[in-house]
């Protein structure tokens, strides 16, 4: 148990839930396939257009769901002149971890943050915050970057990428039907007769009724504290230096503003710390999407 | 006749298990060996960066001549080194070099100053790190390789399959010790 190289039941863990995580897309697209059908009047047209949109979204989801992520959070590509040190460490911790080495991203932002993606560890990314960058020392970057590239090689960025873009379509799409049932419900059901109107509207609510579930249900797919814990030990099995990341995690703590401007529901959980407030109770508590630092500090002392 | 068919059965799982160890042997070997090359590019890299970062010292530390003589001749026994050990041994001589190279350096504002310099510092202590990291990667797929060689009931075959031990690159230094990971 000692020092895993591999950890081997995490990526079957991490695999299991990717296929979980489709599987609930899926059925997202069987669900607005009926509502589709059901307001243009052909409930197996409606799912052929749903299925379709949905394949071709799923690929392009696959292929480029790092880039999608990146562009999401205004990562730009590290210039290896401008950063040869991130650069070096994340070329140099691959290397430790056997790995082909990750494109690399900064993230113009004072928060200290950074997180990895990726569809496998042969097609993978990290980004970091320009303030992590200006707030750790050496040492203690190596630990970052150390988690992040334990987190490519169990495939947990498999799982966390394709949640993040498949929960990123389930509440756009939720959000859109939900703004155009508030404008535009109203007026259809004075418009139409009783019965047919009626009826819309109340597919259109128990659509958004599932939608808001199946967020719930693919976010929690998302969380995993033992995800957390097993970068947290993998990056000390790498850099051979714990102390470096509770340091780091130290100072990440501390920080009194851990906003990522550009970090949503969506992406919260790639993230090596939680990019929401931690003031506001109830973003805490329902998108803990990590566990507490301080419990993770005394985990890696303790190595 | 039940008999026969039992025999049967068992050589057939008996040589199935051993195709399979077989098969994970060799994608082991070739971890450790890929991971050996790794190494060997790094050193080279350092190999190259050096007689850049020779020129620009000298141009302002003219003085230092002895610190630079010894770069260049552990330089020179690193592009001779054969053996995993006599390769172990002149990085480690060519690191301390360079060491003393950089400390020397301290004491010139203007070679500190100079961008070329600072980046050949920059790329040196990468490529030490990155060195230091393919050790590592090694030295860890060694210990795969020769653990699953070892455990029981393997090690009854892959001395008949020709696989055997291989040695980790040893530092002279104090081994850092792996932390204990617990869940």
């Amino acid at each position: 148990m000692a020092e895993k190289l591999v950890h081997f039941d995490e990526i079957r863990n991490n695999n299991l839930k990717s296929f979980l995580l489709f599987f609930m897309f899926l059925l997202l697209i069987a669900a607005l396939g009926v509502g589709l059908g059901l307001y243009i009047g052909d409930i197996i047209v409606g799912m052929i257009i749903t299925v379709i949109i949905g394949i071709i979204y799923s690929v392009i989801a696959w292929y480029s769901g790092a880039n999608m992520i990146m562009a999401l959070s205004h990562a730009k590509p590290a210039d290896r002149k401008k950063y040869p040190f991130l650069v070096n460490t994340v070329e140099g911790l691959a290397i430790a971890a056997g790995l082909p080495a990750p494109k690399i991203y900064i993230i113009n932002d004072t928060a200290l943050n950074a997180f990895a993606t990726g569809r496998d560890p042969d097609h993978s990314a990290i980004a970091v915050t320009t303030g992590l960058l200006d707030k750790m020392n050496r040492e203690e970057l190596e630990g970052v970057i150390g988690h992040e590239m334990s987190h490519i090689r169990n495939y947990d960025i498999r799982a966390m990428m394709l949640a993040a873009v498949m929960v990123g379509i389930v509440i756009l799409i939720s959000d859109f039907m939900l703004r155009s049932f508030l404008w535009g419900g109203g007026k259809r059901s004075s418009n139409r007769e009783g019965g047919s109107g009626q009826i819309i509207l109340i597919v259109i609510a128990l659509v958004l009724a599932i939608l808001a579930q199946l967020i719930g249900e693919m976010i929690k797919l998302t969380i995993s504290r033992k995800r957390e814990y097993a970068a947290d030990a993998g990056s000390a099995v790498l850099t051979r230096n714990p102390r470096s990341l509770a340091s780091a995690l130290k100072k990440i703590a501390a920080d009194p503003d851990p906003l990522v401007d550009t970090a949503n529901k969506a992406t919260a959980h790639l993230f090596i710390s939680t990019p929401f407030r931690k003031k506001k109770g109830i973003m805490v508590s329902l998108f803990a999407t990590h566990p507490p630092i301080e419990d993770r500090i005394k985990r890696l002392e303790a190595m | 006749m039940v008999i026969a068919w039992i025999i049967v059965g068992v050589v057939v799982v008996v040589a199935l298990l051993i195709i399979g160890l077989y098969n994970a042997l060799v994608r082991l070997k070739n971890q450790v060996d890929n991971s050996w090359a790794q190494i060997d590019v790094q050193l080279k890299r350092r190999n190259d960066l050096i007689p850049n970062l020779i020129e620009t010292v000298k141009g302002y530390a003219k003085h230092e001549k002895g610190v630079l003589t010894d770069v260049t001749k552990a330089r020179t026994k690193m592009l001779q080194a054969g053996s995993i050990e006599e390769k172990a041994n002149a990085s480690n001589m060519l690191s301390n070099t360079l060491k003393s190279l950089f400390a020397v350096s301290e004491a010139y504002p203007d070679l500190k100053a100079n961008q070329n310099f600072l980046q050949l510092q920059e790329e040196l202590t990468g490529t030490e790190n990155k060195i230091s990291y393919s050790r590592q990667n090694y030295n860890d797929m060694v210990m795969r390789f020769n653990t699953k060689i070892e455990l029981f009931p393997n090690n009854v075959f892959a001395g008949m399959l020709n696989f055997t031990k291989r040695d980790s690159f040893v530092t002279p230094e104090k081994e850092k010790e792996v932390p204990k990971v617990k869940f």
